[in-house]
Parts: structure tokens; C-alpha cells; sequence
């Protein structure tokens, strides 16, 4: 099939970014979008053009590096799929099709498609974590945990940490990406000694990395390649209130 | 003359008496470092993965200064992620007699006889702490309904000792080791360096003391320095083009280390995976791989008849071929990798291939289905159907999966010795960029296994003996050594810059991984192996006259960062077509057709290959020399695998 693309080109977050057209002939169902792109940078790499810088890695859905607005979706049209794993047999010849980086205040633009979400690694490192030190560990079976809890609390881990739920965001929040590690570490007994800490450091931390406030637009989870539920915004909710009125320092 | 012979080595480090105490005398007689000095000394890890992540976590636990660097944009990225199946760890908690002599065996065993009893040891008896560690950091395994975890038997295993996350292992344990590497930053003691590149080692008076890196953001070259220098690069299976490795895995680390001295051992040992999906066109630039837990409940076959084009619902049971259960009637569709891998490719070199070019078998789960229902299959496989319905457009609860093998793991890497130290005195090797542990073929699950251990719990007790003689004198930027090595690097990317050629970076490498495919592959000759070295120069002679890099070194430049890593990949390919054509045996992953038996299994011949093949690089005009390690086995007696 063949197609247009509307690309977002900058060349660094100095100068201003604009729109550029290309056209793509001979696009394979099977392709990835990516591969689309692969096909278009060979091109213009013979014509003496800069290919289009994106980020990419696994390209096989769990990385996470990978991330475009398509069309003003994050990750585009199917649901519950990240832009590697994203075919163009979800396209239609003839089709016209917008590519944006990622755009948020938190997420400033590198160059062309690529943004900088090093504000996650903060965010984690503000209390993301469970602290245990290497060779401290009792036996993994000293402490049970329920089924139930230890399958939600995978669920919420599954975060790939990719960004599109700041992107879909009209607030630019990143409050599912937070509560998701939140509930992740919250729902298991070993994250319960930091539980209070956690929730109240990694609140102020996404704040002051510059994401907006959640105000329940809900927009994330159906941007979520990984579907986290909207429930685990809930339940940092209700963290951070218990934490709030009763603070462990 | 391809290479020449040199001085064997041995691994001096390794302690000699009783295997089961080898591990804790080794950590007696090793140095210890005084708590207040650790934060004098400072260590450079390269690479996140699991070995990388964990590795400088414990060290900023104990106190080290880190630094921690690697190419994607947040260390959580690294290609361990990606790993789905599980990690082993000999636990005994399905009482079903593991032990952790039995998980030394079976890796043993496993690796075909080419791995060093005294490492594959201490592998199996640091895997229980593993899942210890892990659990205590939130990892959320699989749990039973009692609440305690959930294990598997995965990969032709006799007992289930494999832990798992769905089918999300390796993102789970990363995430954990993500996690805490990020607590250490917090705690001050990492620094991490995301989206920067070694690009080359600095080794002064002997001793690794930095790396030369590029900031792929802004282009600037810059050198570090530290006591101690770690490699945690993971494999080399890009080298093939098309394989599972995420797009940015690449060798030039290790090559850069092998360059500057150290030693690479067997190269030529690489892992075929037998459940990828196929290749759907000449656009595909990876290969996805379906857990290799799927040959659980699913039947490989192929049509009887060569050139049958019927869909497989219309193929009658009769005319069907399960050939591994046909073939290897008590392991069946479990046989290891390498039997399955090459069993699918001799189906389809027979024309009995299904999908686009014949490069494919079933993976049929109709029996499956009827036998246990939809709902259970969804439940255990749910996230594998739809990701392979994702990326084929076929539904696999109605239609079976095609399924071809593709490059996965690299058992072959920098050589080390039992602390893990190359050759280069300073240079630590862990994970997958090291060669130890798995021999000639990994067993499934253990991978993880390795790389946890070497970054929690190996490396954080051995490199202390080399530490505790420094701090080593102070090195700066100025050094004549650290000024050659940047210079070096500027210089090697100005040149990809000028050529300017007619042919693009990506044209190259998918030439350079057809020919490795081909004849490097699944099975390898000795009259294939000698074309590809030839083929394999003349298209490096091209690479350097034709390749075109667009853009300049002072910015981001995707297309320059390709254009180095193959540029590497070019030598290391041709010394593992050396490395695959001295070894005249077939072993584990590297199956020689010129040895085998007479009904087409892979046979190795002790006699004269029961060694290490560590590699010298002698220049880029002389031939590499090699260094061979005996290996002897006093606890897992030699024996011709059989799965019959």
C-alpha cells in the first residue's frame, strides 16, 4: 500500500520542530509501523536526507523505549499494543498518517520523535523500591503471599514505563505510572515498612519533575500498552491520604 | 593459515579440593575491603541488564563509588527484559529431587561438556539465594493458592525448579535490580549515565582503568576512570542481523576490551531458538520469540509430503508428521534447543517447510485445547497467543503456529576466570558477555539465572580481592593512554562519516547476517565456513568504501551508532567463523555436519575439543592466535547426550 506521512522533524530542543510530508510506496501488511519507518530512513539516507530519529529497542512490546503519537493516539490504533508490535495491516492504503514525539512538559523533545523520560527514573528513585540490600533476604517462602495479591501486584508491575499515559494525558500526569509502582510494591508484605514513605516521596517527585496533577480524565489506561487499571490511581489515593494524616516522620 | 597456536592458560583462580566447598574457600582466601575505604574506590559498570543493574546496586550497597552507563534512555531497558520464560534456582520446593548437585549436573550436561565444572558449581549454588533476593525485593512470581510460589519445568527439565512471572520473568527481576540500582542513585553512591556508549577500553600500565564513551545526545566523546572496569554488554546474536536480541544489542564493548587484550572465548557457540515466529518479508528487522514454554502442550509438525501447500485444517492426521515426537520418543516435543532448532530446519530443507518460504513448522495446540479447554490454555498462554496474533494476523486457538528458529543467546564472550576477571587485569566480565557458565548450549531458565548471580552475588565477593590493592594512581583525561583511546574513537567515526558511499549501514548488516546465517548458522561445514571468512572480508573491504552515514558526530545520530556496532560486528564475525571452523566437533549449539552420527546426531569428540578456545586478537592484519584452557570434568562423567 502506499501512504503519507506527516512527520514531526526537529533537529535539537533548541530550534522549533515542524511537520514534514513523505510518502511511502510499497508498504507490506506485515511490516510494523516501524519497519515502515526503517524503510523510509534507508530512503532517505540515499537521498542525502537525515533519517528520522525515533527510539526504538526490543521491538517486541516490553522495553518500553519505543513510543509515538500516531495520529494523536499514544501508540497508535490497536489497543493494548505498543508502536513496535503496531502492523500496517491496521492501515489502509491511501491513508494519511500523523507521527509525533511524545508531548509533555515533563518529556522535553531530544531531536525528531525522540523525548527525554529520564523524569520516570526520578520519580523511581524517590521510593520505587523495596530496600533490600543484597544477601539480606530470608528464604523466599518465609512469608506467604495471597494469590490474589501477588497476581494484582504483578499486574500493576507490568508498567513498561513507556510514557504513553503522561501523553495521552491532557494534564500531562504521570499519576498512572506512579501508582502503578505504588501498588505494585504496596500490595505485597515486603513493601509494607516503606508503604507510607513511598507514596508521599514519589508523589513530590513526579510534581517537581514537572507532570501535571490527576484530575480523573481516565485518558491513561486506554493508552496503556500494558492495560494498568485506573484502579491503582485509587489506591495511591488512599495511600496517600493514610500517609498524609498519619506520617511515619 | 587462518591462526596460529599459543601458550595455554588456565584459570589460576578456580580453588582445587571438593567441589561443594570450592565457592567458600575461594571467598575466604579472597581480600577483603574495609568498609571506609570502599567509597575511595570506584567502579565503572557498563550495561543494565540483570548482571549489570544488580552488579552495581551491590557495589553501592557495600559502599564502591559506580558508575553506571548504558545506551538506552533509563537503565530499566536493557535487553534482560525481554526474557519471558522463567529462572531456575535448585530449591527443592516441588520435592521432587533437585538438589543443587542435580541443577550442576543437568547445566553441565546441558552444556554439551564445554563449561568448567567449578562455575557451573557455584552457579547452581548461589541460584537459591537468587530467588531469596528477589522475592525480598517485590519481585511478584507466580504463586499458588497456599501463597507460596509457583515453579515449572521448562525446557526439557526433569523437575520443576524453573520460578516465573507469567510470562514475564526477565522484565519482573529487572525491574527489581532496576529498583534498586535506582536506590543506590538516591543513596548517592551510583552515578548512571543513560544514552552513552563505550566506544573503547583504557587499559594503563596493564591494569582497565576507563572507557571511552560517547553522550549519543549531544555526540561529545568523553573519558572515565575508575579502579576497576565491569562489562555487562550482554551477547552478540545482532551479528546474525535478524535474531531476538533488542535492535541496540551489540558487541563493540566486548570487542573493544578484545582489542586491547582480552582474550574472547569461543565465539562460535551460539544459541538457535526453536519457537520464533517466522520471518514474514525481507522488511523484518527482528525476530519475536514465543516462550519455549509453549512446547508444554504444543505438537510440532509438518506435512508428511514435501510441497504439500494445503492449509494444515485440511491435512489429515495420517499425513501429518510430528517428527520430534517420531524421532525422540521419550523427550518428544521437549527435546533441548539445538535438537529442536535443528530438527525444524531439516524438515524444511527437505521442502516440507510451511508459511512464506518454506521457513516454518507447526506448533499446534488443537490437542491441547481439546484436552484441557480454551479457558486453560488462555489462562497459561493467554499473553504469548494474542502477542503472536499481534504481529501474524492468525488466531493460534483455531489456526496452529508457525514457528522457525532464530538466533537468541551467545554462549561464547569475553574469556574470564573463576572471579570473573579477563585477561586485562581490572577488567571484570559478567552475564552474558562472559563465556563461563553455560559451556556449548544454555539450558532454558538459566540465563537469568547466571546473570543475577554473577552481578548479586559473584562479582560483589571476588572483585573485592582486586580492589583491595588499590586505589590504583589517579588518571585523568590527559593521559597519553586515555588521549590515544579518545583520539582512537574520534577517528574511527570520522572515517564512517567520510566515506559516504552509496549503500546504507542496515543493507550492510542484513549481507553480513545472511552470510553468518547461512553459514555460521544451525549447522556449519568446513567448506562453508572457509566461504564465508572470504565473504565475510570482501563485504568489510565494501562496508569501508560504500557505506553511507548520514548527518555528523556532534549530535544524535542513530545511523552513526549502527555504523560502529557493525563495523564490529564485521571482525567478530570472521572469528567465529575461525572459532566454528577449528572446531572440527559438533558440540551444544555448533553442529559440524562433517561430525556426526550416523543417523544425524551431533557427535563430539572429547579427545581432542574437551578445551576452552580463548582468542587473541594479533591485529587487524595477522591471524588471531589461540589460547586454549583444558577443561576436566571429576564430578559429571563425559557421556553422548541422547533424547531418544
Amino acid at each position: 500500500m502506499n501512504l503519507t506521512l506527516r512527520i514531526w522533524r526537529q533537529p535539537d530542543p533548541q530550534n522549533k520542530g515542524r511537520m514534514i510530508t513523505y510518502r511511502v510506496t510499497d508498504v507490506s501488511p506485515d511490516m510494523s509501523f516501524l519497519e515502515m519507518l526503517d524503510m523510509l530512513n534507508e530512503r532517505l539516507t540515499l537521498e542525502g536526507e537525515e533519517p528520522v530519529a525515533f527510539d526504538h529497542d526490543c521491538r517486541e512490546g516490553i522495553c518500553g523505549m519505543c513510543g509515538l503519537m500516531i495520529n494523536g493516539v499514544a501508540h497508535g490504533p490497536e489497543r493494548a499494543t505498543t508502536t513496535c508490535q503496531l502492523h500496517m495491516r491496521q492501515f489502509k492504503d491511501g491513508d494519511t498518517i500523523d507521527v509525533e514525539p511524545w508531548r509533555a512538559r515533563a518529556f522535553p523533545v531530544v531531536k525528531d520523535l525522540v523525548v527525554d523520560r529520564s523524569a520516570f527514573d526520578r520519580i523511581i528513585q524517590a521510593g520505587g523500591y523495596v530496600s533490600a540490600p543484597t544477601g539480606s533476604a530470608p528464604d523466599a517462602h518465609a512469608v506467604p503471599v495471597p494469590k490474589a495479591d501477588a497476581d494484582a501486584a504483578f499486574e500493576a508491575a507490568t508498567c513498561i514505563g513507556c510514557g504513553a499515559c503522561v501523553a495521552a494525558c491532557p494534564n500531562g500526569s504521570a499519576m498512572l505510572f506512579t501508582a502503578a509502582k505504588v501498588t505494585h510494591l504496596g500490595l505485597l508484605p515486603q513493601g509494607q515498612p516503606e508503604r507510607r514513605d513511598r507514596v508521599l516521596d514519589m508523589v513530590a517527585a513526579q510534581d517537581e519533575a514537572g507532570f501535571g496533577g490527576c484530575t480523573n480524565a481516565g485518558e491513561c489506561t486506554p493508552a496503556c500498552p500494558k492495560g494498568i487499571p485506573l484502579e491503582v490511581i485509587g489506591r495511591l489515593n488512599r495511600d496517600h491520604l493514610k500517609a498524609t494524616t498519619r506520617p511515619t516522620r | 593459515m587462518y591462526y596460529v597456536d599459543g601458550e595455554p592458560i588456565a584459570d589460576t583462580k578456580a580453588p582445587d579440593g571438593p567441589i561443594e566447598t570450592r565457592w567458600d574457600r575461594r571467598r575466604f582466601g579472597a581480600k577483603l575491603v574495609n568498609p571506609a575505604n570502599r567509597r575511595k574506590l570506584t567502579v565503572i559498570v557498563v550495561g543494565t541488564g540483570l548482571a549489570g543493574g544488580s552488579a552495581a546496586a551491590t557495589l553501592g550497597e557495600a559502599g564502591y563509588h559506580v558508575k553506571s552507563y548504558c545506551y538506552q534512555d533509563s537503565p530499566r531497558r536493557a535487553h534482560s527484559i525481554a526474557a519471558q520464560g522463567g529462572i531456575n534456582a535448585a530449591k527443592n520446593y516441588r520435592n521432587d529431587g533437585d538438589s543443587i548437585h542435580r541443577l550442576f549436573y543437568d547445566t553441565v550436561k546441558g552444556g554439551d561438556f564445554r563449561s568448567r565444572e567449578s562455575n557451573v558449581y557455584r552457579l547452581a549454588q548461589v541460584s537459591v539465594e537468587i530467588i531469596d533476593q528477589c522475592v525480598a525485593q517485590g519481585v511478584p512470581f507466580a504463586r499458588e493458592y497456599g501463597g507460596l510460589l509457583d515453579n515449572r519445568s521448562f525446557g526439557g527439565a526433569q523437575v520443576s525448579r524453573t520460578f516465573y512471572a507469567r510470562g514475564q520473568t526477565g522484565q519482573q527481576l529487572l525491574l527489581g535490580a532496576y529498583q534498586a540500582l535506582e536506590r543506590q542513585v538516591a543513596a548517592g553512591t551510583v552515578e548512571t549515565y543513560t544514552r552513552h556508549e563505550m566506544l573503547e577500553l583504557i587499559v594503563v600500565d596493564g591494569r582497565a582503568r576507563g572507557i571511552v564513551v560517547r553522550d549519543l545526545v549531544t555526540g561529545e566523546v568523553r573519558t572515565d576512570f575508575a579502579d576497576a572496569v565491569v562489562l555487562a554488554t550482554g551477547g552478540y546474536g545482532n551479528v546474525f542481523f535478524l535474531s531476538t536480541n533488542a535492535k541496540g544489542c551489540n558487541v563493540t564493548a566486548s570487542w573493544r576490551a578484545h582489542r586491547k587484550g582480552a582474550l574472547f572465548a569461543n565465539p562460535c557457540y551460539t544459541q538457535i531458538h526453536p519457537t520464533c515466529i517466522p520471518q514474514s518479508g525481507e522488511h523484518q528487522s527482528k525476530l519475536t520469540l514465543m516462550s519455549e514454554s509453549l512446547r508444554n502442550d504444543g505438537r510440532v509438525w509438518v506435512p508428511l509430503k514435501a510441497g504439500d501447500t494445503r492449509a494444515p485444517g485440511d491435512i489429515p492426521e495420517a499425513e501429518r508428521d510430528y517428527y520430534l515426537e517420531r524421532i525422540y520418543p521419550s523427550f518428544g516435543n521437549l527435546v533441548p534447543r539445538d535438537i529442536a532448532s535443528r530438527a525444524a530446519k531439516n524438515v524444511c530443507d527437505e521442502g516440507r517447510g510451511v508459511g512464506p518460504g518454506g521457513l516454518g513448522v507447526y506448533l499446534d495446540f488443537a490437542d491441547a485445547i481439546s484436552r484441557l479447554g480454551r479457558d486453560a490454555v488462555e489462562a497459561k498462554y493467554g499473553n504469548l497467543f494474542e502477542m503472536y496474533e499481534r504481529i501474524t494476523g492468525e488466531d493460534p486457538y483455531e489456526v496452529p503456529m508457525r514457528i522457525y528458529p532464530a538466533v537468541h543467546y551467545t554462549m561464547g564472550g569475553l574469556w574470564v576466570d573463576y572471579d570473573l576477571q579477563a585477561t586485562i587485569p581490572g577488567l571484570f566480565v559478567i552475564g552474558e558477555a562472559n563465556f563461563s557458565d553455560h559451556g556449548a548450549n544454555r539450558l532454558g531458565a538459566s540465563a537469568l539465572m547466571q546473570g543475577l548471580a554473577d552481578g548479586y552475588f559473584v562479582l560483589p565477593n571476588t572483585i573485592n580481592d582486586y580492589l583491595a590493592a588499590g586505589p590504583f594512581p589517579q588518571v585523568d583525561a590527559d593521559h597519553p593512554d586515555a588521549v590515544e583511546a579518545r583520539t582512537a574513537v574520534e577517528d574511527r567515526l570520522a572515517r564512517l562519516l567520510a566515506v559516504d558511499g552509496d549503500r546504507t549501514v542496515d543493507s550492510f548488516h542484513r549481507e553480513l547476517g545472511r552470510i553468518m546465517w547461512d553459514y555460521c548458522g544451525m549447522e556449519r561445514t568446513e567448506e562453508g565456513l572457509r566461504k564465508a571468512i572470504e565473504l565475510i572480508r570482501a563485504l568489510r573491504d565494501e562496508y569501508w568504501q560504500r557505506v553511507r552515514v548520514p548527518g555528523s558526530a556532534a549530535t544524535l545520530n542513530q545511523s552513526l551508532e549502527k555504523a560502529g556496532r557493525v563495523a564490529d560486528f564485521f571482525e567478530l564475525a570472521e572469528l567465529m567463523c575461525i572459532d566454528a571452523l577449528h572446531r572440527s566437533e559438533s558440540c551444544g549449539g555448533h553442529f559440524r555436519a562433517e561430525s556426526q552420527t550416523e543417523d544425524g546426531e551431533a557427535r563430539r569428540d572429547d579427545e581432542n575439543f574437551t578445551y576452552v578456545a580463548a582468542w587473541e586478537w594479533a591485529g587487524a592484519s595477522a591471524p588471531p592466535v589461540l589460547h586454549k584452557e583444558d577443561l576436566s570434568f571429576e564430578y559429571v562423567q563425559p557421556s553422548q547426550r541422547s533424547y531418544k
